[in-house]
């Protein structure tokens, strides 16, 4: 069972770099097509910066930090029991390639079902622009098959 | 996408969005893009060892899908929020289908909003995933 001590850790903030290359590379994974997500003019023609990130993509943030495998790894969780519960965003301000942002993730509750067989771990993280502004917030719920 | 002047009423259906049958390469792409390395999507000795089959696609992957889906009928701008529940494990060689409805019409923030349901389903129908959207109405 995970410490319940960890409910409120908070993590160091992040500083993640907003590349237009990794955003296409993101687009042509998932089979985006549309051309605001491939070509600065198509995304400026839009009334974007440069090329906006997808709706899921922040999420990439708290990964490429290697953020949030290593606090699962501090909690003792491995990477092999855990499924993704759940995952939602609320947007506040676009973000485009070529901005720096900065996320910060909190685990706001850890509980259990079935007897400790299943354990949820939530997960809150909010994504500052340059400007120091909200730009959005996304919510990860994981699941650690005991 | 939807015009300035086309009306969306509770029950409207939005366009679907049929993705290609899931692949090993699908995943390596995705795991590359997404920053997720999880080995468990990835190599298969993992995924053994962690007692699956195989690997197994991403919940994040057919999130995106998800994202495609609204953004193909409204531009991004206009999502505000939304969420979705992982309930089942999308597998390879699945043909992942995802769907929207509009269910409620509502005013929020001096905003019309609508909120959509949406899922993705498998070949045979199952429901993967299914959550909520809300987007502002022009």
């Amino acid at each position: 069972m995970i410490d319940k001590k960890w409910i409120g850790y908070t993590g160091p903030e992040v500083r993640f770099d907003i590349e237009r290359g990794r955003l296409k590379f993101f687009a042509q994974a998932i089979g985006e097509s549309n051309p605001i997500y491939l070509d600065q003019g198509a995304a400026q023609a839009a009334g974007y910066r440069d090329l906006p990130v997808p709706p899921t993509f922040l999420l990439a943030a708290d990964l490429d930090s290697n953020e949030l495998f290593s606090t699962l790894a501090k909690m003792g969780v491995s990477l092999g029991k855990i499924l993704h519960g759940e995952q939602g965003y609320t947007y506040y301000q676009p973000v485009c390639a070529g901005e720096t942002v900065t996320v910060c993730s909190r685990i706001s509750d850890i509980y259990d079902k079935k007897g400790g067989a299943l354990e949820f771990i939530i997960r809150d993280s909010s994504v500052t622009n340059a400007s120091g502004e909200l730009a959005a917030e996304f919510r990860s719920v994981i699941v650690v098959r005991n | 996408m939807v015009e300035q002047n086309i009306v969306v009423n509770v029950g409207d259906i939005i366009p679907e969005l049929k993705l290609p049958p899931v692949t090993r390469t699908t995943l390596a792409l995705f795991a590359g893009a997404s920053g997720d390395h999880n080995p468990i999507h990835i190599d298969i000795d993992f995924a053994r060892k962690a007692g699956m089959p195989d690997v197994f696609a991403h919940g994040m992957l057919s999130m995106a899908w998800l994202g495609r889906l609204l953004t193909a009928w409204v531009p991004q701008s206009q999502l505000r929020t939304w969420s979705v529940r992982f309930l089942g494990i999308t597998h390879l060689g699945d043909r992942v289908t995802c769907s929207g409805q509009v269910v409620e019409i509502f005013e929020e923030n001096g905003e019309r909003r609508a909120k959509l349901e949406i899922q993705t389903r498998n070949q045979e129908g199952e429901v993967k995933i299914a959550g909520e959207a809300v987007v502002c109405l022009p």
